[in-house]
């Protein structure tokens, strides 16, 4: 019931229908003693868009999706979500119990290395099944038979099903954790590097498997990565990110083929390998 | 423990029940705590005990706490009154608070138990005190002990159901067979300790049932005629497991039977786990047997 809810709600929005943003993010900052985090990041992030954020090494990615995500606390800033009951929220205000329900409902986090996302111990399907059983669902044919279907849309042969994700390639593991996390269809993904760590050709299958998911759920994505390709693919705008701050930001395709700041033209012309 | 002498006799004086009065008031104010939140892991500190962890200290400081001298005591191992553990426990309460001790469930007003709940259905003037190994029913689903905390603080209990799950899918069906977790008046999920699940439902009772974990340093209760539900799903519903033998001794079929060899050929017999149970059985069975002849 709820699940189908999600759906519905997913289905219905897309970019151009909605009045208000998912997600409108204000002067976000955060430093470490006195070290530079990021600094003054501010944007909308509009119903079944991708956001990509790109950028060096070290030039606050992570932490930007942190404080995004409500894994770490910004010193400064606001991160508002359009929820479902109560419309627009600044959840850096939530209480904890309330950001982690959102966090196994609406949102949902895929990190780049899958053990981080994973329980490594517990087969493929109770990972699936585990978002399931923690917003109620009580039917073990049920939760099995969904876990079949998402194992089936991440191209995880069903007879797998019982296998724990140690035995699984890292492509797979991946795609598992991609599994898991959508399973409850919620509206705003974040990922940091979904693709990192992964063989070239694995990468590429793994992309296709998240744009065709994306576009099918009409879901809202964060998406932090080095790899130009991954935004290219993916990402309707993009943020180029330098010490901390945005350095750029626009259209994907505009950034990338005609980019206005020095260190973005840097970036694209790959003189600088990132 | 053989060093104590009767209390009387000592040279020292010790408190009724062992424990000196401050700790008493201590555990009496966590078992006060655990009453007022069923199934709500209470801290207390643990007391050094005259016995080593996993000989039942949590549950012995717990009875400590709650004897009164007009009490009678009954000690439980696996559903025996003679075994080392529960014979040593039973001398220990005989010499610190010169109790009267009892094997006869309806005779005793406190019960001190480990891994089974009596046959005798209890009564409300009566208290059922659990051994406890390893209280944190998330323990081996989330090792990390604040993280624990948090998903009882919030209810998120999703995990223990995946538990579930992972049993169902591996062995078609849920194999957990004792230590099996329950829902406490619809709030905190709760480890029963070692109890087969055959005894889940003689959880819900008249009786007050205490729980105390001695290394764990953690004490939870069951007020009387608490709501206890056993987790399951809707497609695979809880059921106590219930051995297809009646008992070889007094041919009880609604008890828990354990599986005994009698000679060296390992015939095996099986046999009333709770060895008060079926002797209250065979004597009013010889009982009806005589009056018939007579
Ligand atoms: N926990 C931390 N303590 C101190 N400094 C940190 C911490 N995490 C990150 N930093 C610093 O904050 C800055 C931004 O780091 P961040 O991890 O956000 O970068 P990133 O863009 O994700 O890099 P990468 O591409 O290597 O993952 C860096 O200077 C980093 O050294
Ligand atoms: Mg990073």
């Amino acid at each position: 019931m709820v699940l189908r809810h999600l759906r519905a709600r997913a289905r219905c929005a897309g970019p151009g229908h909605a009045v208000t943003p998912l997600l409108d993010v204000r002067g976000i900052g955060k430093r470490y003693g006195s070290r530079l985090g990021c600094t003054g990041v501010s944007f909308d992030l509009w119903p079944g868009e991708v956001m990509g954020i790109v950028g060096e090494s070290g030039s606050g990615k992570s932490t930007l999706l942190g404080c995004l995500s409500g894994h770490l606390a910004p010193d400064e800033g606001q991160v508002i979500f359009d929820t479902r009951d109560r419309g627009p929220v600044d959840t850096l205000g939530l209480s904890e119990p309330e950001r982690r329900m959102l966090g196994r409902t609406d949102w949902a986090f895929v990190h780049q290395n899958p053990r981080d996302g994973l329980r490594m111990g517990i087969s493929a399907g109770g990972n699936v099944g585990e978002r399931l059983m923690a917003v109620g669902q009580r039917h073990y044919g049920a939760i099995r038979a969904e876990a079949t279907d998402w194992l089936g849309r991440v191209e995880i042969a069903g007879d797998r099903i019982d296998d724990r994700p140690r035995d699984f390639s890292g492509g797979m593991q991946q795609r598992l954790q991609i599994a898991r996390n959508l399973v409850t269809g919620p509206r705003l993904v974040f990922m940091d590097e979904p693709t990192g760590g992964l063989d070239v050709s694995v990468q590429a299958r793994l992309l296709d498997l998240v744009r065709g998911l994306v576009r099918e759920m009409g879901l809202s994505a964060v998406v932090v990565t080095h790899d130009l390709a991954v935004v290219r693919l993916l990402a309707d705008r993009l943020m180029v990110m330098k010490d901390g701050r945005v350095v750029e930001a626009g259209l994907t395709d505009q950034v990338l083929d005609d980019p206005q700041d020095a260190y973005t033209q840097l970036l694209v012309s790959s003189v600088l390998q990132v | 423990m053989d060093d104590l002498r009767p209390v009387a006799t000592a040279g020292q004086s010790y408190t009724f029940g062992y424990l000196d009065d401050q700790t008493k008031r201590m555990i009496r104010r966590a078992l006060l705590k655990a009453v007022a939140i069923p199934g709500y892991q209470v801290p207390f500190a643990s007391r050094e005990m005259p016995m080593p962890y996993g000989w039942g200290t949590g549950g012995v400081q717990v009875t400590a706490a709650c004897l009164t001298p007009e009490d009678c005591l009954k000690v439980i191992d696996q559903g025996a009154d003679d075994t080392t553990n529960a014979v040593s426990i039973r001398k220990f309460f005989e010499r610190v608070a010169g109790v009267a001790t009892t094997e006869r469930t309806p005779e005793a007003s406190v019960i001190q138990t480990r891994h089974r709940v009596p046959e005798t259905p209890l009564r409300e003037d009566q208290i059922l005190v659990y051994q406890v190994p390893i209280p944190e029913p998330l323990r081996f689903l989330e090792p990390r002990e604040t993280e624990a905390r948090k998903m009882h603080a919030l209810e998120e209990y999703g995990l223990m159901h995946v538990k579930l799950y992972e049993d169902i899918a591996r062995h078609g069906h849920i194999a957990t067979s004792y230590a099996y977790p329950v829902k406490v008046e619809g709030r905190y999920v709760m480890d029963p300790s070692p109890i087969p699940k055959f005894d889940n439902p003689k959880l819900e009772s008249p009786a007050l049932q205490l729980f105390g974990a001695g290394r764990e340093q953690r004490i939870y209760a069951l007020p009387p005629h608490t709501r206890v539900v056993s987790l399951d799903f809707e497609d695979h519903p809880f059921e106590p497991s219930k051995a297809d033998h009646p008992c070889a001794l007094c041919g009880a079929e609604d008890s828990y039977l354990d599986e005994v060899i009698t000679d060296d050929s390992g015939t095996r017999m099986y046999v009333c786990s709770d060895t008060d149970y079926c002797a209250t059985r065979r004597d009013q069975i010889a009982t009806t047997a005589t009056g018939d002849r007579a």
